[in-house]
């Protein structure tokens, strides 16, 4: 077998049951971001742009529109001889089955998986975070430090830092202790939820958390810890740059909004990191005579008549003449028809907007499920 | 429905259209903000579910080849059967469409299909090709030739194949050459259906008779001879052999229906390959409409009436109008263009002023790279 030096494991079985509607049909790292893209894009980017050839997709809540999104990889180059991606459902044994119980139960069970690359080292990913990020630079920071493990932190300000498992560093940066959601926080270094393991250390703690009955089987509570508590070497690694977890539609809608500026921090622009997805035959977009748009994201497929403001516009969507469209997130194949206006609102897939008709009140988000055709006149929240 | 597989000929006149051809087939040139010249006529092919296509290029098909790749944006990828490109490895004067062809007689021995469907590249149309087969099968005749009527013979298909039709019959009493005299003419759409035993006789008839002859008049030659059927196309049609057809083509489908009717059929969409670009960001302060626009473009002056490729950044203060620019190009501040095509990789200076006109629209070409 061929030995990979790193293999890329991504944590998508998560439901994010806080972003409401949009993960009713589908997984988080399923979501639709960004004017064409899905959150698991950035991860997958990232990877296929870092050169990691090798990369294994943990699923395991609603996977369907995710499996379907990956396939064998092609829009991010990994559909190879050797290696490519894996997607990783739970699984049946001779011994029975079981959900994957925590993020470090969902690694230990595809044990199996790694094993058969053999690899030096083992990179831990979220399937659901927005960032660019070259992961070979962790690496190298990994290696010259000859660590354990390696945690990629990124700044926070000191009020935020509550809402994050933090890290407490001496002065070369390796981890001292850690802290889940401390009330009084010592630092500011918030976890990514990004990891280097070596992965003959990762495999030993791994066995060891599988037979403690009393762990929540998580890397975050449970083996970085332990890593700790035995004097293993752990290095923070400081990322600079953009990187959001959207856990919130307050969050997501901000991280869409994040993206309206020619020289946005996500860099969607940035040519030699691009980010890949599943694109469509779809002709480009038709801008109507009398259509006006102001900082806006707009994609391939769409027919604008009417007004867009300050917002993201996804592929196949049709606005109607003296419609406006503002602070909203509209996605596939959205129908906006004449005389609406849509204030602060997500509509979701495949949403009908009839004529004269308002949705959103500009203060609330307002989420228009999946399919919903708004009709009737009037306003609507 | 019988087995039919596709040859794409190539061999297509550039006389007319060299600005766009310095570094490209017809085939390749780009087109409608975002496709080939050969994505109409391929995705034809492929949504009649024909899954067999022989390219037969005849002239620098670098660009060809790497927008075709494998064939997978047209779902011509395939194990059995999909993509095949056959192009001259010289330049050779003496070389026609029928030489191409006959030197990759294995290609078409070797193809299980019984029909042909033979036809060029640079017709942009959406044709539903099944009708054309249901209808050339119910006929019984030996070829099926396409043709569309047109009302501007004088100002369009220059030098394209016209047919004599009986307008009683329907039959086919003989073919010309379209040299712009009259503004009416039943203009061939160069697409051919016959069996592939009929095509092999042409192609060895045409080495043993000369080989400078180009195939369709082979076929042409056989009028009185061999039984013809007509297949008359009502939808929009348009040959890109010359730039100002080029020109009209891209304005043309800034009309909303016949950009309904070229490429936003549900049923039969037209496929090109795929580049990454991220949505098209417009900034405040841009104006931008009746146009139509690729995705990675970054708009902030002005966009009226034009079509604009991937990748085509607008800064503050420019304004392009009646114009095509084609990928990757950047047009710096206060730039003011008019009724000019400008090709890939192409920088426009700040304050530059650039102006043609309807029938003669300005072609800035392909940066180079030795430039």
């Amino acid at each position: 077998m061929i030995h990979k030096n790193m293999v890329a494991l991504i944590l998508a079985g998560g439901q994010g049951s806080r972003l409401g509607a949009m993960t009713k049909k589908t997984a988080k790292p399923a979501v639709r971001f960004g004017g064409k893209y899905r959150i698991i894009d950035f991860a997958l980017s990232n990877c296929s742009n870092s050169g990691i050839d090798t990369v294994g997709i943990l699923t395991q809540y609603k996977p369907q529109q995710l499996s379907t999104h990956i396939g064998i990889g092609t829009p991010w180059d990994l559909d190879r001889v050797h290696g490519g991606v894996t997607i990783l459902p739970p699984y049946m044994s001779e011994a029975g089955g079981d959900w994957y119980r925590g993020t470090a139960n969902a690694v230990y069970q595809n044990i199996t998986f790694l094993d058969q690359y053999n690899p030096t080292y083992v990179l831990i990913l979220s399937g659901d975070h927005i960032y660019k990020m070259d992961y070979r630079e962790m690496l190298a920071a990994h290696t010259a430090a000859g660590a354990t493990a390696t945690i990629a932190v990124i700044d926070v300000p000191l009020g935020e830092a509550s809402r994050f498992g933090i890290m407490n560093t001496d002065g070369t940066g390796r981890i001292t202790s850690f802290e889940e959601k401390p009330k009084n926080p010592k630092s500011t270094l918030a976890s990514m939820g990004i990891y280097i393991f070596t992965y003959a250390d990762l495999k030993k703690y791994l066995k060891v958390d599988a037979l403690d009955e009393k762990s929540d089987n998580d890397f975050g509570k449970n083996i970085i810890p332990a890593m700790l508590g035995a004097g293993e070497k752990l290095i923070a690694y400081r990322f600079e740059g953009y990187w959001k977890d959207v856990g919130t539609v307050e969050s997501y809608w901000e991280a869409n909004m994040d993206l309206l500026k020619a020289d946005n921090d996500v860099k969607l622009f940035q040519n030699d990191w691009k980010l890949y997805t599943v694109t469509g035959s779809i002709p480009s977009q038709y801008i109507g005579p009398e259509a006006i748009l102001k900082d806006s994201l707009i994609s391939e497929g769409c027919v604008i008549m009417g007004e867009v403001d300050h917002s993201v516009i996804f592929p196949g969507v049709t606005i109607g003449a003296n419609s406006r469209v503002v602070d909203s997130i509209v996605m596939e194949g959205c129908t906006i028809e004449e005389n609406v206006i849509v204030n602060k609102s997500i509509l979701l897939e495949g949403v009908t907007v009839k004529a004269s008709n308002a949705v959103g009140d500009g203060r609330e988000i307002a989420v228009i499920e999946e399919g919903r055709v708004l009709s009737g006149g009037g306003f609507m929240k | 429905m019988k087995d039919y597989m596709a040859i794409l000929n190539l061999a297509e006149s550039e006389n007319d259209i060299r600005a766009l051809t310095t570094n490209r087939p017809i085939a390749s040139i780009p087109i409608g903000s975002r496709y080939r010249v050969i994505d109409f006529m391929l995705s034809n092919l492929v949504n009649a579910g024909i899954g067999n296509v022989g390219i037969f290029s005849d002239s620098n098909s670098r660009s060809l080849a790497d927008h075709l790749g494998t064939g997978k944006p047209w779902d011509l990828g395939r194990k059995n059967d999909g993509l095949f490109l056959f192009n001259h490895g010289l330049c050779n004067l003496m070389y026609t469409d029928s030489k191409l062809i006959k030197n990759n007689m294995e290609y078409i021995y070797r193809s299980k299909s019984s029909e042909v469907i033979l036809c060029s590249s640079y017709m942009i149309c959406n044709m539903d090709i099944s009708d054309v087969i249901r209808a050339h099968e119910a006929s019984g005749a030996d070829i099926t030739v396409v043709y569309t009527h047109t009302k501007n013979a004088d100002k369009e298909f220059s030098n394209c194949f016209t047919l004599d039709i009986d307008p009683e019959t329907g039959d086919l009493r003989g073919a010309g050459k379209n040299i712009g005299v009259g503004p009416e003419a039943d203009v061939c759409m160069e697409i051919f259906l016959m069996t592939k035993d009929k095509l092999t006789d042409f192609v060895y008839k045409s080495t043993s008779l000369t080989s400078l002859t180009n195939f369709y008049n082979l076929i042409f030659d056989q009028i009185g001879n061999l039984r013809f059927n007509t297949y008359k196309f009502d939808g929009y049609v348009s040959c890109i052999n010359t730039v100002s057809s080029y020109f009209k083509s891209n304005m043309d489908m800034l009309d909303i229906d016949v950009s309904n009717d070229l490429f936003r059929s549900a049923e039969r969409p037209i496929f090109t390959k795929i580049k990454d670009e991220p949505p098209t960001l417009y900034v405040k302060g841009c104006s931008t409409s009746n146009s139509l626009i690729a995705d990675g473009c970054i708009i902030k002056g002005k966009v009226k009436d034009s079509v604009l490729g991937r990748y085509v950044d607008v800064e503050e203060g420019a304004s392009v109008e009646n114009s095509i620019i084609l990928q990757n190009v950047r047009i710096h501040k206060n730039a003011r263009l008019s009724h000019v095509i400008i090709d890939k990789n192409v920088d426009i200076d700040e304050n530059t002023e650039l102006r043609g006109n309807e029938f003669f629209p300005l072609v800035i070409e392909k940066k180079n790279l030795l430039r």
